[in-house]
């Protein structure tokens, strides 16, 4: 008791506290600020920029892949000597485009974009805290991004190209600056970023932990978060074990390259010459980049699938199925996502015996996996469903995964991956249930949240029409290429018309290039929408979705500080839709049990006794 | 310091959130030798490794980093019982033991050579230099940190009833001593 008396009393000094400097400056509100809010909506919109930039490289490659024989001449004032005398592609060029491409989507929009906007914007809101941990190291964390954009975006214009070397740039290729145009100055600037990028993703990660383990409101026990807040908390647990791996990973690399070191290089001629490297293994640099890109794979995934629980449930309007069993998963996910990296590398000559276990451990993950996808189509199972843009994107989410990730149990197969490994048949895997799936989780986020970010509503038709022609855009796009790819032609090859018989698939290529280029330019609707919105949308009420979670308890517009007043108490969990005997169908988390004597089932009555109602209003 | 408690308005459980922050970090730092560890112990068994001669120097070095460790604990012990003339004593000892550690391994790095190890060229040669520099790096991290101590030390900002950044320092202190002997050992055992 006496502690929540004192906590009261500091809550509402520190309010006094908040209005004496209620006006911030410009540069202290929105450049270097340390609210959550605002770094959450820095982290969004430079996520936005990014997915336009990658989304657009792919464009340019998809017009190469599904039209060979096309002028390129028009993209000449854009990509001035990149364009052959011909007309054409460069072809290095090409290179670079694909692995700026991934390495774009794959960090700057699907891990700093989802994580840094949804963890930034939603831990604090939705268990009750006012800030982050530490909003200095928040700060740091997006301005660390924001640099590592920088010299990413500037090696997009060096004369020698950004880098080439695929988005895992393996050694020797990328360790050896004369080997193509893509290793050199280029490789170098990706390197520095990626070294950036890490240091922001690390003080992110900390700061979520740190966050939701020591800043929870009170009653917001760990078995009463939503399962956007686990989500969140796993993925940044992932993070914080596996970006330090990639680290060493590129300063072994780093030093390779600039230092004449020889860990991943060994006994290698170019152009007729021996180089002087001698000892090393280029399969060590595999091992330690698979140790962290495989967890990658679900730190991009698993926030889009923490958005996607909240958002069927509530739309739904019916409670989680399994509850317990999502966040089982969640954890099973992210403790097998450390054990199975070695099923990217089964041809790299690796103890067959070691790639049965890594078969077994691979084809695990579809326990949880299932799992979560049962549980999914069980809580949309006879609910009331709102079909808002939000549940559409999430629907569409749990399509994606399941169709993307019944090909993860083909490939898992070390003996079935010999077939398939680099071909057309892993870009539609993991574009379906990695890409695409986490890409919708992003824009489910962005329009559930919407209102609580900027006030204002989003526009619902545009919204519907955005989403019916990316979901089928992504299916035309992606679906052939599983055909493409059982046909054996590997991914990242300029082109396949240099003999008659490898032109079967002209056609395909040319259907899946027309439909990314609508695909991309459907996502313009959603620019014009949310932009529009941001300044003219209808202004929001106060919990538009009727939603159960503790940040629409705050004000429309909330300052730093999230809750005018104290901090709202924690009852119950996020999921009490259509309870029987309720009078609406959906109670919030601060919602007492004793207020609601009419719908507490027995073990609930029993917790009555127990709360501390000091500082609770009864509504009715 | 367990228990609940405030900070910056919110209700805070069981630990402070700048230490717990702390140990976050510290396990990132884990990893990140972890994975060199593995790094090296996969590269030895692929084979083409070379012998390392390792140089006296780093027993005294050793020696030192231990010694800095004991004098960071009675910096520590004197906050808690708010010996302010013996923490900014601990404390200084300290500082002077560090960097004597670091002269130390660099001039150790000059035995390397003598020995014929260089930075470049065999991978087993090139892992020590790796593993020394990193963790020196480190080290330099926590000398800044250690003299940010101080200062406020001599400001009389550490005492019993401020014992956060000293806690977070000497946490980090010990660490990296215990990195350095986890370090030498796993060289001397993969040799």
């Amino acid at each position: 008791m006496s502690v929540t008396d004192i906590h009261l009393q500091e809550d509402l000094a520190h309010d006094d506290h908040h209005d004496e400097h209620h006006e911030q400056g410009f540069v202290s509100k929105y450049i270097f600020t340390t609210d959550h809010k605002m770094i959450a909506k820095q982290f969004l919109i430079t996520g936005i920029f990014w997915a336009i930039i990658g989304g657009g490289l792919s464009i340019i490659f998809r017009l190469q892949l599904g039209f060979p024989e096309m002028s390129l001449e028009w993209l000449r004032p854009m990509l001035g000597q990149w364009i052959t005398p011909e007309g054409k592609l460069d072809a290095e060029f090409y290179l670079a485009l694909v692995t700026m491409h991934g390495t774009i989507m794959v960090f700057f929009v699907l891990t700093a974009g989802l994580s840094g906007t949804f963890s930034n914007f939603l831990i604090p809101l939705q268990i009750g805290a006012r800030d982050m941990a530490s909003g200095f190291m928040n700060m740091l964390s997006y301005w660390f991004f924001f640099a590592s954009s920088v010299v990413m975006f500037i090696s997009l214009f060096l004369e020698t190209g950004p880098a080439g070397g695929g988005w895992t740039v393996y050694p020797p290729l990328s360790a050896l600056p004369q080997a193509i145009k893509g290793s050199a100055a280029g490789m170098t600037m990706w390197l520095v970023s990626m070294a950036l990028f890490i240091a922001s993703s690390l003080l992110g990660g900390i700061n979520y932990i740190t966050t939701i383990i020591n800043l929870r409101t009170h009653g917001m026990s760990f078995s009463r978060l939503p399962l956007t807040i686990w989500a969140f908390f796993v993925t940044a647990i992932l993070g914080l074990l596996s970006f330090p791996v990639l680290l060493s990973a590129a300063l072994l690399l780093i030093f390779d390259r600039s230092f004449g070191t020889s860990f991943y290089l060994s006994e290698i001629f170019i152009a007729g010459e021996a180089l002087p490297n001698v000892g090393g293994s280029p399969i060590l640099y595999q091992h330690l980049f698979w140790f962290l890109g495989h967890p990658e794979v679900y730190i991009v995934i698993l926030p889009a699938l923490g958005i996607t629980s909240e958002i069927i449930a509530t739309n739904a309007r019916k409670p989680i199925f399994g509850y317990k069993a999502m966040i089982g998963s969640i954890l099973g996910i992210g403790f097998l996502s450390f054990v199975v990296w070695a099923h990217h590398m089964f041809v790299t000559g690796m103890n067959p015996f070691l790639g049965s276990v890594f078969t077994i451990l691979t084809l695990i993950i579809a326990v949880p996996s299932a799992i979560k996808a049962f549980n999914y189509i069980t809580t949309l199972w006879k609910g009331n469903i709102v079909f808002t843009p939000a549940m559409l994107f999430s629907i569409g989410l749990v399509s994606f995964f399941i169709s993307g990730g019944l090909t993860g149990i083909f490939l898992g197969n070390s003996v079935l991956d010999i077939n398939l490994h680099d071909t057309y048949f892993v870009v539609a895997h993991f574009h379906l249930v990695m890409g695409s799936a986490s890409f919708f989780g992003m824009l489910a986020g962005v329009y559930h949240w919407f209102p609580k970010m900027f006030g204002r509503m989003m526009d619902d038709k545009l919204g519907k029409v955005h989403f019916w022609l990316s979901f089928i855009g992504i299916y035309l796009v992606f679906f052939p290429l599983h055909y493409i790819g059982i046909a054996g032609f590997p991914r990242r090859y300029y082109s396949f018309t240099s003999f008659e018989t490898f032109s079967i698939y002209g056609d395909l290529n040319a259907l899946v290039s027309i439909a990314a280029i609508l695909t991309f330019a459907a996502q313009f609707i959603f620019l014009f929408n949310f932009f529009y919105s941001i300044f003219r949308g209808k202004l929001a009420p106060a919990n538009p979705w009727k939603s159960n979670t503790m940040e629409w308890t705050t004000p429309r517009f909330p300052g730093h500080g999230n809750w005018v007043g104290a901090i709202p108490k924690i009852f119950r969990w996020p999921y009490d839709y259509s309870k029987p005997g309720a009078k609406d169908d959906f109670i919030p988390q601060t919602v007492p049990y004793s207020h609601t004597p009419e719908s507490n089932l027995e073990h609930e009555e029993e917790l009555t006794k127990e709360e501390d109602l000091t500082g609770v209003e009864k509504v009715n | 310091m367990t228990g609940e408690m405030e900070v910056k308005n919110n209700q805070v459980r069981s630990m402070h959130p700048q230490k717990f922050a702390m140990w976050l970090f510290l396990v990132s730092v884990v990893m990140i030798f972890i994975s060199l560890s593995s790094a090296y112990i996969v590269k030895k068994s692929v084979g083409n490794w070379v012998y390392i001669d390792f140089p006296s120097l780093f027993q005294y070095t050793t020696v030192v980093i231990v010694l800095s460790s004991i004098s960071m604990h009675f910096a520590y012990i004197s906050a808690k019982r708010n010996n302010i003339k013996n923490i900014r004593i601990g404390l200084g000892i300290t500082a002077m033991l560090a960097i004597a550690f670091i002269v130390g391994q660099f001039n150790a790095w000059g035995q390397l050579v003598e020995n014929g190890h260089h930075f470049v060229g065999n991978p087993a040669g090139s892992f020590v230099y790796i593993f020394t520099g990193l963790h020196v790096v480190h080290l330099a991290g926590a000398i800044i940190f250690l003299f940010i101590v101080l200062v406020k030390a001599f400001k009389y900002k550490v005492h019993s009833k401020s014992m956060v950044r000293m806690e977070m320092c000497t946490t980090f202190w010990h660490f990296l001593g215990g990195l350095w002997l986890y370090l030498y050992l796993f060289l001397i055992f993969n040799n």
